[in-house]
């Protein structure tokens, strides 16, 4: 069984925010880290640009395929995780911590509601 | 679990680099029951064989086995395979899933009238396992015990079962010792349930495509469909020693020979990345100092390397090793060099043998 954290807000493609923060994380669940395994490369959004929900910002490619990750809510990308450049696998090994992939300022804290809780993403999963 | 030539195929178990290391450190088994199988018996089987086939089929002594590839009029690849003769007048042919059918037809086409040749699609009836990693005799000889001869490389044996033949050969795709085991359909499970118990007390695992893939472009082995195609001949995928211009004529031979006389377009060519760089995959453009020479046929992460690997085909001034290259992932270009054949090597040469000695 995979981890969901109940602190964090959920995207339907497996990207994961940290409400509590300002900027906040976003990186990819430990479901998805496990349906992708041995990533080995983290191409990281620029640092400044605005991005909409749902945009492609960033991809996570694993041995066996290239993923795109998507901005969970509208905003600034605040920071970009450049410990992933020398170590991609952090995004399996600590999928909700070390290996978080951005920081966004979120433009509009309603976007982070409308995303699903913990108990919703794990029906997702079901 | 991913569709594949009409199966229902895993790409990984616990992972790829798991499964692929495990190979090259232990041992490892996959399920190759999607693969095809002909039986071509007869008087005028070795005969018919080898004007189909670019390889000297007359070399086979009963038992042994070689790589062969069947060509278009135009030398252009239809398929690679395994050819073994199991008896002076018997051969068992292992074929892509993916172009079973169209070996099938293209051999019936072939076949004269008034031969003695009998032909049998085996694919329907014959389950597939490979065994493959150090500790692969291991595993023969827990399954099929200690006295039992173990099938060396390239070599083939055939023994009954109850619900018909099966086929143990000292084959692969990934560089390792191992072996292949080809039983009746109806005995795959059991024969795949004794297997697996004897992998894993030897410490290996259950591996899926994927793995399969990296292993075998490590060894800079094509795969048809990626590296090969009927558009360009086994000499352009470097597979000239499988091809046996000077024996009688052949489908695709006068083809090879002009263009042997002609020199060669492109040349498969194996690269590596330089640098931190996304995995190379198929379709991403070569570059040759920002112009377009090429692109990726094969491309993977190189589970034992850590770094980018992969195959395409260049103009021949560029096909040999150190030459600088830039593949275009995502709009960016990444350093690349092209490499020798096996991209990996189990035992790299350490400088100290390679030295002269005073």
């Amino acid at each position: 069984m995979s981890q969901i954290p109940t602190d964090l807000r959920y995207r339907d493609s497996h990207e994961w925010i940290r409400p509590s923060e300002a900027p906040a994380s976003v990186g990819i669940t430990d479901h998805a880290q496990e349906e992708l395994t041995d990533v080995v490369f983290v191409e990281l959004p620029t640092v400044g640009a605005q991005v909409k929900a749902g945009d492609q910002v960033a991809v996570v490619e694993s041995v066996k395929a290239a993923s795109d990750i998507y901005a969970p809510v509208s905003g600034e990308i605040a920071e970009v995780n450049e410990a992933l450049s020398t170590d991609p696998s952090l995004v399996n090994t600590s999928s909700y911590e070390n290996g978080w992939i951005f920081k966004i300022k979120v433009a509009d804290p309603t976007e982070v509601e409308s995303l699903m809780d913990a108990a919703a993403y794990e029906k997702h999963l079901a | 679990m991913v569709p594949f030539a009409g199966w229902e195929m895993p790409v990984q178990f616990k992972g790829i680099v798991d499964e692929h290391l495990a190979v090259r450190e232990k041992v490892g088994l996959f399920d190759i029951s999607h693969m095809g199988q002909f039986l071509v018996s007869g008087e005028d089987a070795e005969a018919f064989l080898n004007r189909s086939l670019t390889n000297d089929v007359t070399a086979l002594s009963p038992g042994e086995g070689q790589y062969t590839l069947l060509l278009n009029e135009e030398g252009g690849v239809i398929d690679d395979l395994i050819l073994y003769r199991t008896s002076p007048k018997e051969f068992f042919l292992v074929v892509n899933a993916s172009k079973a059918k169209e070996d099938w037809q293209h051999l019936v086409a072939l076949r004269p009238d008034k031969e003695d040749i009998t032909m049998a699609d085996l694919s329907p009836f014959t389950a597939g396992m490979a065994v493959q990693g150090p500790q692969s005799r291991a595993v023969f000889a827990r399954v099929f015990g200690m006295t039992a001869p173990y099938p060396e490389r390239n070599s083939v044996q055939m023994a009954a079962s109850v619900e018909g033949f099966m086929w143990s050969c000292g084959t692969g795709y990934t560089g390792e010792e191992g072996f292949e085991f080809f039983p009746p359909d109806e005995e795959g499970p059991a024969w795949y349930r004794k297997l697996y118990d004897a992998v894993v007390a030897e410490g290996g695992q259950i591996c899926g495509l994927g793995a399969r893939d990296t292993l075998r472009l490590e060894m800079g082995y094509p795969l048809n469909g990626n590296d090969l195609s009927p558009e360009r001949t086994p000499l352009q995928a470097g597979l000239g020693f499988f091809v046996k211009l000077d024996k009688e004529a052949f489908v695709g031979r006068d083809a090879l020979i002009s263009q042997k006389e002609e020199g060669l377009p492109d040349k498969l060519t194996a690269f590596r990345m330089t640098g931190a760089a996304p995995p190379p995959r198929a379709h991403y453009p070569v570059l040759r100092k920002g112009e377009v020479v090429g692109e990726v046929c094969s491309g993977t992460q190189s589970p034992s390397l850590k770094c980018g690997i992969g195959m395409a085909y260049l103009p021949l001034a560029l096909s040999k090793p150190g030459i600088d290259l830039e593949i275009e992932i995502r709009g960016r270009t990444f350093p690349a060099e092209t490499c020798k054949k096996p991209i990996y090597n189990k035992k790299p040469s350490t400088p100290a043998s390679d030295s002269p000695t005073p």
